[in-house]
């Protein structure tokens, strides 16, 4: 089974073996002498004055090495960000907390318990304010959440930029589509509810600062353990080359270790306080109450069209959840939500999002990051619209897509120009695969005997593969960009004396078979065993600058360079090679290990070109010695993968229960390296977002209390909760990189929630209901069961 | 406290606060870190390690409550370098991603198939209702025990989905 083509090609992954002996190396699992453990004091409140913190019992218990407080930290300034628009987090907070959750001491300890233990001794007196937790509320700035300043941190307003005239143009014309007479206009709030990312490694860092050698190891679940350098040594006045991050396996991530979190900072604090190594894991509801979450918004989506489903116009407006503190991306969610805020559509598209903060913990990027919020909202109401005039939500689609024929040089109506796509390709095949028309006539037969089976259709079209760094100028000040990195791919290649290759890379992934796809390009190219080959990722000892592992855009940019600097290596060695063979370098081509004259038996070995590269006497004259090559690489845009969700449920009209029946996903991310992989990623991104769809729901009650701080009322998929998933796939690959990629981590959670939510509606359509905000539990369904009825 | 028991088919014995977790003297004390921690609540299934033969969650037992048991975890399931089926059929169905839900979910899909070994894809994932996992949906894990399954009855297993296409 094993194939060692670039494109296609199914290598089992070669990070498993380790995985499933319980040999893989996760942060928590790093032991070091001496190591101490760190817990937190946190807020019990969503907004308080603390008025004391008494440490002294704690200091005084056995086993505890320190305690520290704001006092002990606040000179090394807030929790950096790469997009710091709004208030940013304090290290430790002794002044007024703003959530539940927020950390106000740091106890350090000999012993994991014994800490615990002390952080419970840690006495700390509260003085209850008003809190703010609903957007509305926010907005109005009847109770701030930072004092003396607006909660509105930001709207971002699109077409992107579009100025004051030319919006006022926009909008004047959608108000004069609405006033035709064959108009049809469908408007609904909704609510893209917040969840908690939750990958089941909870965030754990380990800080050894060696005070002889004046510098830091740093081992943490970290998607960017570049910038994490970068941050720790801005921090504590070094440079980034006296830190050195390795994130090792790191087990899921989905954006929310994405951030650099005042948790690393201030173990790395105590690390150079006490001169040991410190450690600390996050419990189940830390991460509940103090990692990123994502989603959050509120807004009205309205659609304007003709009874023949010609689409005049699309509006979105609304308000998107902060929470309490800016950290790295918060601001930045929404804005590439306004990305893909006309989807795959050429209609005319005004957006508006108020960007708020509450009393509640940060929202960051969570797998999709605002893209799957604005498909949900257009993707929703463009079905929504299908149903008010009678049309196949299919049909409405396609009449109103952007024409393959715009492509190359299609700008979608948010004014961004996107690589390639074939929309009307893409649904003709979803709706094959699915069986379509049987579908809706099996739905229509169990809907004659009674039944309430629906079926529901949704496309997207997603941004990803972030890495032009001139893509990043957009809109806000990514020049102050606090956290020394670098935004591009990059890669080094370094072929062995032996002839065995070593692959450095900056991505940071978190189980997406890293280990295994930049081997199969590699050995592609080099024309070399995938075992031969060694990949290392995760390390800024080891790897070149660049910016790790989120949006999608580990293949489209770093991969892009992994192949660059292995089509260099390969244009050295087939020069040594023609050089030891008396041929032309034209005439070389790499396969089985080896160099071969085309046409001839003549080849030689990559073990015999090494060893000629790394002995230079016996190199052509003028050839330099070794044999390695670095590229760095600089998409023209992002990629704009897109795709069509079918889903079939049938609801228990009696309970509320949602059944979900069939899963069908017909993605594009344009050339595909590794099928088996590539299905992996779209099955976890629908989890993701049936879990959104079904079950999952980060509640705050109106005190700001987190009220789904755990695994028990913070509901996850089961696998007795999903179906085998039905996937297939078109392929247009994309033109701004080598490989024609475009990504696929974070699609199947951007098709997926309005496609279940869009067939449970149209389960209950018979009963005249057209909309249920998420999660489609039981008791909200039956709820909206007896409302139609009533 | 003194606490000892079988590991992987080695007796150990260890002192021990009264209250250490079975997580925590497996993970620390003896070094078996394969068995993960990932919600302290009995939840998610990460710390799932075989105690007499029974899938239990070893995050919230007491060391002292497996005193003279017979532990298996998943560091303990190769035999002679060979890999379980269900090791096996991990691997060779992509049933993992990140790894770090896959010890406990061998240990549980281990368990299931010892007391069936042949379940239905619903007897499947009821079977590892217990064991949550945020990577891959699920769908390459029930492959991977229906993979375990045939090489378990000695059967062929079907044809990897990659390999049809």
């Amino acid at each position: 089974m094993s194939s060692t083509s670039v494109l296609g090609g199914v290598v089992r992954r070669r990070e498993d073996p380790a995985l499933i002996q319980g040999r893989g190396r996760y942060t928590d699992d790093v032991k070091l002498a001496g190591t101490a453990h760190v817990a937190f004091v946190r807020s019990p409140y969503a907004h308080a004055q603390v008025s004391s913190v008494d440490t002294s019992a704690a200091a005084a218990m056995e086993g505890v090495l320190a305690v520290y407080t704001a006092a002990d930290t606040d000179h090394l300034g807030p929790l950096i960000a790469q997009v710091p628009v709004g208030a940013l987090r304090p290290l430790l907070n002794s002044g007024t907390v703003k959530h539940v959750g927020e950390a106000v001491a740091m106890v350090v300890a000999e012993d994991p318990y014994v800490a615990k233990d002390a952080a419970d001794a840690v006495d700390v007196d509260y003085e209850p304010l008003p809190a703010v937790v609903d957007l509305k509320q926010s907005l109005s700035d009847e109770v701030p959440v930072h004092e003396g300043a607006s909660n509105t941190l930001i709207s971002w307003v699109g077409p992107f930029g579009a100025d004051e005239a030319a919006l006022a143009e926009l909008q004047e014309g959608i108000e004069a589509a609405k006033q035709r007479d064959d108009a049809v206009v469908v408007s609904q709030e909704m609510i893209n509810q917040r969840l908690i990312p939750v990958p089941i490694e909870p965030r754990s860092v380990m800080a050894d600062y060696q005070a002889g050698y004046d510098r830091f190891d740093i081992y943490s679940s970290t998607q960017i353990p570049s910038a994490l350098a970068g941050a720790i040594g801005k921090y504590f006045g070094m440079s980034m080359n006296q830190v050195t991050v390795k994130a090792m396996e790191v087990g899921g991530g989905f954006g929310c270790k994405l951030n650099v979190y005042n948790d690393e900072v201030l173990v790395a604090f105590a690390s150079r306080q006490l001169g040991c190594p410190v450690k600390w894991t996050e419990t189940r509801r830390e991460a509940a109450n103090s990692t990123i979450q994502g989603r959050g918004w509120v807004a009205t989506a309205t659609v304007t069209g003709t009874e023949d489903g010609e689409i005049l116009g699309f509006e979105l407006e609304g308000i998107a959840d902060m929470g309490a503190y800016s950290q790295n991306f918060t601001v930045a969610i929404p804005f590439l939500g306004l990305f893909v805020g006309s989807g795959q559509y050429s209609f005319p598209t005004y957006w508006k999002m108020d960007c708020v903060t509450t009393h509640t913990m940060t929202t960051d990027a969570y797998r999709g990051a605002g893209r799957p919020e604005a498909a949900y909202y257009l993707e929703r109401i463009v079905d929504m619209y299908a149903r008010r005039i009678g049309m196949d939500p299919a049909e409405v689609r396609r009449k109103n897509y952007i024409s393959a024929d715009d492509f190359p040089g299609a700008v979608s109506p948010m004014g961004f120009p996107m690589d390639t796509g074939d929309y009307a390709t893409n649904l003709d095949a979803a709706l094959e695969t699915a069986g379509w028309s049987d579908l809706l006539a099996e739905r229509d037969a169990a809907r004659a005997e009674g039944r309430y089976v629906g079926v529901g259709l949704a496309t997207y079209v997603e941004v990803c593969g972030f890495g032009p760094s001139g893509l990043v100028d957009l809109g806000f000040s990514w020049a102050e960009y606090q956290m020394p990195s670098a935004f591009n791919g990059s890669s080094l290649v370094r072929v062995h004396p032996d002839g065995s290759a070593t692959v450095s890379i900056g991505t940071g992934p978190s189980g997406q078979g890293h280990q295994t796809t930049w081997a199969q390009i590699v050995g592609d190219g080099l024309g070399l065993d995938v075992e031969r080959i060694r990949v290392i990722h995760g390390d800024t000892e080891e790897a070149p600058p660049s910016i790790g592992t989120f949006g999608s855009r580990s293949a489209a940019v770093d991969g892009a360079a992994c192949y660059e600097a292995t089509g260099k290596v390969r244009a050295k060695a087939a020069r040594i090679a023609a050089h030891l063979l008396e041929a032309s370098e034209e005439d070389i081509e790499f396969a089985d290990g080896a160099a071969q004259v085309v046409g001839t038996d003549s080849s030689v070995s990559w073990g015999e070109i090494a060893a000629c590269a790394y002995q230079p006497h016996r190199l052509p004259e003028g050839l330099e010695g070794g044999l390695e090559a670095h590229a760095i690489f600089s998409p023209g845009n992002a990629t704009w993968p897109f795709g069509t969700h079918i889903a079939v449920v049938e609801v228990d009209p009696d309970t509320g229960d949602v059944d979900l029946l069939r899963y069908i996903g017909m993605d594009d991310c344009g050339n595909v390296i590794s099928p088996m992989i590539v299905d992996g990623q779209i099955h976890g991104g629908i989890a993701q977002g049936i879990g959104q769809a079904m079950f999952e729901d980060a509640v705050y009650g109106a005190d700001g209390n987190l009220l789904s701080g755990s695994l028990v009322d913070y509901i996850l998929p089961t696998a007795a909760d999903l179906p085998s998933f039905e996937l297939d796939r078109t392929v247009t690959p994309s033109d701004i990189n080598p490989l024609g990629v475009k990504g696929i981590g974070e699609a199947g959670t951007i098709g997926s929630a309005h496609t279940v939510v869009n067939a449970v509606v149209d389960a209950l359509e018979p009963l005249g209901v057209t909309h249920i905000d998420m999660p489609l539990r039981p008791r909200r369904v039956w709820q909206a069961i007896q409302d139609a009825r009533a | 406290m003194q606490v000892s028991m079988s590991v992987n088919g080695r007796q150990v014995s260890g002192d021990v606060e009264p209250r250490t977790l079975l997580v925590h003297f497996l993970r620390e004390d003896r070094g078996l870190t394969g068995t993960h921690v990932g919600c302290e609540s009995s939840y998610c299934g990460a710390c799932t390690v075989k105690m007499d033969g029974k899938a239990v969650l070893s995050c919230t037992m007491l060391a002292v409550q497996a005193e003279g048991a017979d532990i298996t975890t998943v560091e303990g399931l190769a035999e002679n370098g060979e890999l379980h089926p269900v090791q096996e059929g991990f691997w060779e169905r992509h049933g993992l991603q990140c790894g770090f839900c896959t010890p406990g979910m061998i240990i549980s899909a281990v368990t299931l198939l010892e007391e069936n070994d042949n379940p239905s894809e619903e007897e499947i994932r009821r079977g590892i209702e217990g064991n949550l996992c945020r990577c891959t949906g699920y769908h390459n894990i029930v492959r991977a025990i229906e993979y375990a399954g045939a090489k378990m009855r000695g059967e062929e297993p079907a044809p990897a989905e990659w390999e049809n296409a």
